[in-house]
């Protein structure tokens, strides 16, 4: 219940604020949200299997974002950002496609 | 209703009909990671509309890559090339047309001055200007088309640039047929009296309506032997009266030439 408040409450803060996204951010940050939903998802599965873990949500979150944001950054300094990051996207759509499908099947059972 | 229920009330929820999914995931819990895991999420709800909203205000450039960039950039420069010839082309196009107008419109002026000056000399243009009127009546029938040739002669020696010869159409009345003179006049005695005049029959009084510069055409008429005395000799009478304003107004129709052609 509070996760989906704060989640609401950000997506409010971030329409009422309307920041602007930094230059030196501006490569990575949808990196970061890929990567973080990707934690999302894997915590909402464990949540459905009854093996979540606070910690390893909050460690998992952050290490993603940071595996992530640093692959890319890797990726800028050799030159091959735009395909490194391009992987990145889609490892990431592949583990939250799977987690999707393992959620699917936990809550209508097909 | 048991789950809305569940909602207002958690705590009475012990009959084990709930998973403890549920419950965990309903039941308010506010340990120092769950504020962590709170916090996550609204860092990452408020990261992933900053994110939506920035691809949508910047454009597709905001999120090319350096080299694709680069090939816009370079792109745009070879666009910005080739317009920037074409502009030049084209101004120097709008020059050349601007200075052919230019150029076309004097001609046409120095054409039409031409055909003014023409006009005067062809008796196809009206003229007027300093002058005077020369009127010889002819009381005894004795002014033919050899007094009026050497008038006219003499009115051109002394600068006459345009002329115009009046007569009655009836003898003894005011002149009211009039003949432009020009290089081609011819003058003819009637056969009844009178003079003709470029095939018009013309009756005394004549009357001569000539521009040019008035004292020297009066001298030449007036000189001893000339017109003047001459008219007088036979009878008649020559008024030579200036004027500072002579209307030759009499035309003539321009008329192909059959057999000229022009040979410059």
């Amino acid at each position: 219940m509070i996760p989906a408040l704060a989640l609401v409450l950000g997506v409010t803060l971030g329409l009422v604020l309307e920041p602007t996204v930094p230059a030196a951010l501006q490569p990575y940050l949808p990196i970061a949200v890929v990567a973080a939903l990707d934690a999302v998802f894997g915590a909402v599965r464990a949540q459905l299997e009854g093996i979540f873990d606070d910690r390893v949500f909050v460690v998992s979150f952050v290490s993603n974002v940071l595996v992530a944001g640093l692959v890319v950054f890797l990726g800028d300094q050799l030159g091959v950002g735009g395909q490194l990051s391009t992987g990145v996207v889609v490892v990431l759509g592949i583990r939250i496609f799977s987690n999707a499908a393992a959620i699917r099947r936990r809550v209508f059972h097909a | 209703m048991s789950a809305a229920g569940m909602r207002t009330q958690p705590d009475d929820d012990d009959d084990g009909r709930t998973s403890d999914v549920v419950r965990r995931l309903l039941t308010p819990r506010l340990r120092r990671v769950d504020l962590a895991v709170a916090g996550l999420l609204a860092v990452l709800g408020f990261a992933a509309v900053v994110q939506v909203r920035s691809t949508q205000e910047d454009g597709p450039l905001a999120t090319a890559r350096q080299e694709d960039l680069v090939q816009i950039l370079d792109d745009l420069t070879n666009r910005n090339d080739r317009l920037r010839a074409e502009i030049d082309s084209l101004e120097q196009a709008r020059r050349e047309i601007t200075s052919g107008t230019d150029s076309s419109a004097a001609a046409l002026a120095e054409a039409q001055r031409r055909a003014q000056l023409l006009g005067v000399l062809a008796g196809t243009v009206a003229a007027r200007g300093p002058g005077l009127r020369l009127t010889i009546t002819d009381a005894d029938g004795r002014i033919g088309p050899d007094v009026l040739l050497n008038a006219l002669e003499e009115l051109r020696a002394a600068g006459a640039e345009a002329v115009q010869l009046d007569g009655s159409v009836a003898a003894g009345e005011q002149p009211a047929s009039s003949v432009r003179v020009v290089a081609s006049t011819s003058f003819l005695a009637g056969e009844q009296g009178g003079v003709v005049v470029d095939g018009q029959l013309l009756r005394p009084p004549y009357r001569f309506l000539v521009v040019g510069d008035a004292p020297t055409l009066a001298i030449a008429l007036t000189i001893p032997g000339g017109v003047v005395d001459d008219v007088e000799q036979r009878g008649g009478r020559a008024v030579i009266e200036r004027s500072e304003d002579v209307l030759v107004g009499a035309l003539r129709p321009l008329g192909e030439p059959r057999y000229a052609r022009p040979a410059g």
